[in-house]
């Protein structure tokens, strides 16, 4: 952050002249060659001196500065004869389409010039696209006739990819120059030349820049050997050809052998431009690989713009497995020790830090609150050593700099790949652990996307005190809580966290005073003075919520009754909150769950962020000794059902069965009715799919009326939302149910049927992949093969789908990401086009807002009336 | 209800609080709901006047970042496939991710257009009238009002012989079919109902095709619709189509213009004008998106659909619409065909003012956004 800081205000593109392309020129190219026997460059060679040094021990033989700060200068290939530039040879085209062959006029009349002189000009100085204008031009400017000498014209063709042919007689890029040299300025502007910048000739070359050897290191192998860049390979055949063309020419070889060098040197000079041309086949290494040339360097992801450019390469971050770490803060990252002594934040040295660097410096590179390097005021940097440290702890005085150790309460940033919305990056402070993987807290998970199962994740560290600042008031995981996608809470608590508050909270969970202040302690909260009494678990997850806290809800297991008994409700499922006192109700996935924490939610907006971290850090531990306290496992156990419930399942299965055999028996004698709009073939289907469908769900409703949410914790983990649906549970004890390949039964496989095992054309439920069985009864080889023929449709719709949205949210980002709120609150672009007058429509921030809303009235007016005592 | 309407816009203005309409409208409603007295709404409006003071936007927040954030990360949770369209069962839509990808391309051709078409009061309960008019939308032909269809070999003819019943059933008009009869088939003899049919040439095959041809003659419908449905939504009957024909349909007479709506963006916007196109993107994005049981907030599509229709006419996010028409040359060249736009910036002598994100990102300057959107000016002592 030194000297004075340039802005760079705007970029101006042009072609170049030949002579602009001489001038830049240090140095003709004219021998093939690029090293002579003892492995120096060949002067005129391709790795000529004066095109600049790689190596930091010698001096550029142009700018005298050393390798590495030389940023290299162009040479230039004198062509024998002009060939045309490939990225160019369709503008040619259009241009010598809407020209006059002889006079070099544009084929519009006078009027017409005029009047799209008066449409560019004003489009220029508006900076509007010309590309439609220019289409048109093109269009009208295709005429028989020259307007202005009469000369009849004859249409000109393009032969992909150079070839500009006229009538039969194919146009040399000699001919194609002359004509383009004798185009006006002003008519060169309405072919899309603009002649401050450019002129059509020059899109034919006759002199190629060679650029410098910084573009085009040669690799030197392991074994000795040099491997020279793509490009320097193109640019040898270019000079091979040119340096034969030259000598045929001079020698007054036959035209026939003149013209056929030049169309080679044509070829190379288009490969080296572009080597995926349509129409060309690709130059290619000599084991057979594409060669790399410009466009290719450019192009793409892996190209210059989207992988240098736009995306850069950085110090100062690390990568690492991550792990769980339950007893961290939310807005905590823990940090392994052996990353801590690597990547360093910089710090000023003045006086009043001046000890604490000491001692840093002190440590070394090797313990931890130590350092690795201190720069000097002169910028020079110098590495810690055992043997240097005392010199340096001497020397060192307000001005330097020390890259010390990461250490607690460092600021970083953090983030997960694939970054698909801003909370996939987020500030952490530094907890600096033992081992090697990065440990975050669990309820931070749902928003980086992230599980355990091998996860890998990056740490920035900020160098700047600008960028710290930013972080800690923008980026903090804190700030982050509620997603701006939908306004509700989008960090939270997941699995364990939900089910061991219900535990803790339910009806039935007392405890002594002694077991209560276990749990709390446990939680790290501070314990209450004693009563003597038993402990409800309410009472003790009521410690956690704020005094003044006042809600009323309706809990995730909740059934949904006709009619609803409030308070007196048997699952206990209508949540009360009066003055931080949880008086009935459990917690549970609406409690503080992501995605849907609704206490988590009112004490972000109501007490705000860090309020908000507290109560998630304090909420999920407690939840975590609570269900410490009580106990939680689940296995296939939890899926058992009684014999009569199978009997029960058993039957009424078959009965549907029986019920498709009647409809294809209905159908197969013409009695079936078809649906308006529908053949009778999909009414069968769709009759056969409900009818299925429906004996799935009411044999797990079977099941279901055997579970007790009191004593299955498969069930209390489906019903309280902390993982598992009681759809899963049911597959596991009752039945599978249909699977389906493309939205409907399993039609595919052998002609008119699925498996030989069937008749042709059989239609019955077993026939067309409905499997009957359950999980935990195993199912049989054909529901298997049906199973597997579903999954694996899953999987493949995955992997399509990621790709997909990938793209169309890449779309999204770049069509929208000019986009800005001004000072007035309209959204603008950066053309400074208005978008919307208010954002939204009412200025409101999602992100800050009560699920899309300002506020939700009717809580607000429940919560005034609870305050004024009505 | 306006009373109480007049009352809030009162206390509004009392309290000096500058609330878009729909608050307004919302605060009443609420109000006659709770029966709230005058302090209460006083508080009321003060309690609302605080809270959207606090959920204002910040100034310089990138608000289109996060619209594409929002609603491009759940697609990654949509699906795939075709379902049926909630209710209807017997027409197919596109739903899920392929839809929202059809929105955002603006695709000219969408693969399930469809119509929901509603009537006006007088109608929407007069079953016999939406049935003539759903019969004079859907497509129907020959082949559907047939008695009895046979080729004569030994003649070489077709005879048809129309069903009367089936004819009425579909509320058709005789005349009408007749007449397109013999302006398709010049030489058709025409008996009542029985219709017979010479070919051109005399062999098999002729006849065989002109068999076909009769059958597949289109005797009533509009134009681009295929099959209709005709469903009682509620208390009233409603079409829906398979294709879409907005503005033929909205010249029926009974058709309710206010509600009838299509799900093809392009022809709402010819026939409707950009601003209801504007409005269908919102619908038909935001539909998806909860069909899918996904919450995005209304604000994000609103953005994207406002900046696909903010040149007047609905473009597409991509290449071929908002990003190709980009005025930073860096901006398009590093989104897609990074030669191309090169190329041509070099002859037309395009200047590149480096206002936006990737630009500035690209040369290596802060970016003209949150943070960066703000200079600070120092005092010179």
């Amino acid at each position: 952050m030194k000297g004075v800081l340039k802005k760079i205000s705007q970029i101006n593109f042009g072609l170049m002249s030949p002579e602009d392309i001489r001038t830049m020129s240090v140095t003709k190219i004219v021998t093939p060659d690029t090293y002579d026997e003892d492995g120096y460059p060949i002067e005129n060679g391709l790795m000529d001196p004066r095109l600049g040094v790689i190596d930091p021990s010698l001096k550029c033989r142009s700018c005298g500065s050393k390798g590495g700060d030389c940023q290299g200068h162009f040479g230039s290939i004198n062509l024998a004869r002009p060939v045309i530039h490939v990225g160019f040879a369709d503008t040619l085209h259009k241009i010598l389409r809407s020209t006059c062959h002889t006079c070099g006029r544009i084929l519009l009349t006078d009027s017409e010039i005029v009047d799209y002189k008066g449409k560019f000009e004003y489009l220029m100085n508006n900076e509007d696209s010309l590309t439609n204008i220019i289409k048109e031009i093109y269009t009208v400017a295709r005429r028989d006739k020259c307007p202005h000498c009469e000369e009849e014209q004859e249409d000109v063709k393009i032969d992909k990819p150079v070839s500009l042919v006229e009538g039969n007689y194919k146009l040399t890029p000699s001919e194609v120059r002359e004509r383009l040299e004798i185009i006006s300025d002003e008519d060169a502007l309405l072919l899309g030349v603009n002649p401050e910048v450019a002129r059509p000739e020059w899109m034919i070359l006759t002199v190629l820049p060679v650029p410098p050897v910084t573009v085009r290191p040669s690799i030197t192998l392991e074994t000795g050997e040099r491997s020279e860049d793509d490009l320097t390979h193109k640019l040898v055949d270019i000079l091979r050809i040119n340096q034969r063309l030259k000598e045929n020419m001079e020698a007054g070889a036959p035209q026939l052998i003149v013209e056929d060098l030049w169309e080679l040197l044509q070829y190379h000079v288009t490969t080296y431009f572009d080597n995926e041309a349509s129409g060309v086949p690709p130059a290619r290494h000599r084991s057979g690989r594409p060669l790399k040339t410009l466009a290719q360097r450019l192009k793409g992801k892996e190209g210059r713009f989207r992988s240098n450019l736009s995306g850069k390469r950085v110090n100062f971050s690390a990568r690492t497995v991550i792990s769980p770490d339950p007893y961290i803060s939310i807005n905590e990252v823990g940090v392994p020790d052996l990353i801590a002594k690597e990547v360093t934040v910089p710090v000023h040295v003045t006086e009043w830090n001046m000890e604490e660097m000491k001692e840093c410096i002190r440590n070394g590179s090797d313990v931890h609150p130590g350092a690795n390097y201190v720069i000097r005021p002169d910028d020079r940097k110098i590495r810690i050593y055992e043997e240097t440290k005392e010199a340096v702890i001497d020397k060192l005085e307000p001005g330097f700099i020390v890259e010390r150790h990461l250490k607690d309460g460092d600021i970083v940033l953090f983030n997960r790949q694939p970054s698909l919305h801003r909370m996939s990056m987020m500030a952490h402070e530094v907890r600096v652990l033992p081992y090697k993987t990065f440990r975050l807290n669990l309820c931070v998970c749902p928003p980086y996307n992230a599980d355990f199962d091998g996860d890998e994740m990056n740490m920035h560290v900020f160098q700047t005190e600008e960028s710290r600042a930013e972080a800690k008031t923008l980026m903090r995981v804190q700030e982050h809580i509620l997603s701006p996608r939908f306004g509700g809470p989008i960090i939270g608590g997941i699995h364990d966290h939900i089910s061991g508050a219900y535990l803790l909270t339910r009806e039935s969970a007392t405890f002594t005073e002694e077991q209560a202040f276990q749990i709390l302690r446990k939680a790290k909260m501070a314990i209450p003075d004693r009563t003597g009494e038993t402990w409800s678990g309410k009472q003790i997850f009521s410690l956690l919520l704020p005094k003044d806290l006042n809600m009323v809800y309706k809990a995730e297991i909740c059934r949904k009754c006709d009619e609803c008994l409030k308070r007196e409700c048997k699952n206990d499922a209508y949540v009360v909150i009066e003055d931080g006192q949880l008086l009935s109700g459990v917690m549970d996935e609406k409690a503080y769950g992501a995605f849907a924490g609704k206490i988590l939610d009112h004490i972000v907006k109501e007490y705000g962020t860090d309020r908000a971290r507290e109560f998630l850090d304090a909420s999920t531990k407690l939840a975590i000794s609570g269900i410490m306290k009580a106990g939680f496992t689940t296995s296939t156990n939890d899926e058992e059902i009684p014999l009569e419930a199978k009997e029960r399942i058993e039957i009424h299965l078959h009965k549907a069965e029986e019920k498709v055999d009647q409809l294809i028996e209905a159908y197969e004698n013409h009695e079936l009715e078809a649906l308006p709009g529908r053949s009778l073939e999909e009414t069968l289907e769709m009759k056969i799919m409900q009818v299925l469908g429906e004996a799935r769900d009411k044999s797990g409703e079977i099941a279901e009326s055997y579970f007790d949410i009191n004593e299955n914790h498969a069930v209390i983990m489906a019903l309280t939302g902390a993982r598992g649906s009681m759809l899963n549970l049911t597959q596991i004890t009752a039945c599978v149910g249909q699977q389906s390949v493309r939205g409907g039964r399993i039609d595919r496989g052998y002609n008119e049927r699925t498996l030989p095992h069937f008749r042709k054309g059989e239609l019955g439920a077993k026939a067309r992949g409905f499997v009957h069985s359950s999980y935990k009864e195993g199912l049989d080889p054909i529901e298997f093969f049906f199973h597997a023929m579903g999954g694996r449709e899953g999987l493949v719709d995955t992997a399509i789908r990621t790709a997909q949205s990938g793209y169309m949210q890449r779309r999204l980002v770049n069509a929208l990401q000019d986009l800005n709120v001004k000072e007035d609150g309209t959204v603008m672009d950066n053309r400074g086009v208005i978008i919307q007058t208010t954002y939204g429509e009412d200025g409101v921030d999602p992100a800050k807002s009560d699920y899309g809303k300002v506020v939700d009235l009717d809580k607000l007016i429940d919560e005034m009336r609870i305050k004024s005592g009505k | 209800m306006q009373e109480t309407i007049e009352k809030v816009t009162k206390v509004v203005k009392k309290k000096r609080a500058k609330f878009p309409e729909s608050y307004i409208h919302d605060i009443a409603l609420a109000a006659e709901r709770h029966d709230l007295d005058d302090d209460e709404l006083d508080e009321l409006v003060r309690r609302v006047k605080r809270a959207y003071e606090r959920a204002k936007v910040e100034k310089g927040e990138a608000v289109g970042t996060v619209a594409a954030q929002s609603v491009g990360e759940p697609g990654t949770q949509m699906t795939m496939r075709t379902f049926h369209y909630a209710g209807v069962a017997e027409l197919n839509v596109t739903l899920g991710l392929p839809r929202l990808i059809e929105i955002v391309d603006a695709r000219k051709k969408i693969s399930t257009p469809t119509m929901a078409i509603y009537f006006e009061d007088e109608f929407k309960n007069d079953e016999e009238f939406v049935r003539t008019i759903a019969n004079k939308i859907g497509k129907s032909n020959v082949n559907d009002i047939l008695q009895d269809f046979h080729v004569n070999f030994a003649e070489m003819n077709v005879v048809a012989e129309l069903d009367e019943t089936k004819i009425k059933d579909k509320r058709l008009d005789f005349t009408d079919i007749i007449n397109r009869v013999e302006k398709t088939f010049k030489k058709a003899q025409i008996d009542n109902n029985i219709l017979s049919f010479v070919p051109s040439k005399s062999n098999i095959r002729e006849l065989r095709l002109l068999a076909d041809k009769v059958r597949d003659l289109q005797i009533s419908g509009v134009k681009n619709i295929g099959k209709v449905v005709i469903r009682k939504e509620e208390d009233e009957w409603v079409i829906h189509t398979e294709g879409s024909n907005l503005g033929a349909v909205l010249k029926m007479e009974g058709v309710d213009k206010v509600r009838t709506t299509t799900n093809d963006i392009h022809e709402v916007e010819k026939v409707l004008g950009i601003e209801a196109a504007r409005n269908a993107i919102i619908h038909e994005a935001q539909r998806t998106m909860d069909e899918q049981g996904l919450t995005v907030d209304v604000r994000h599509i609103m953005l994207v659909a406002d900046m696909m229709t903010a040149d007047g006419s609905v473009k597409s996010i991509g290449r071929h619409g908002i990003s190709g028409e980009k005025a930073s040359v860096l901006a398009r060249a590093s989104f897609e065909e990074t030669g191309k736009h090169l190329l041509r910036a070099s002859i037309r002598g395009e200047i590149d003012h480096l206002t936006g994100i990737i630009e500035n990102i690209i040369i290596g300057q802060p970016i003209p956004l949150g943070t960066g959107s703000v200079g600070v000016v120092m005092k010179h002592k």
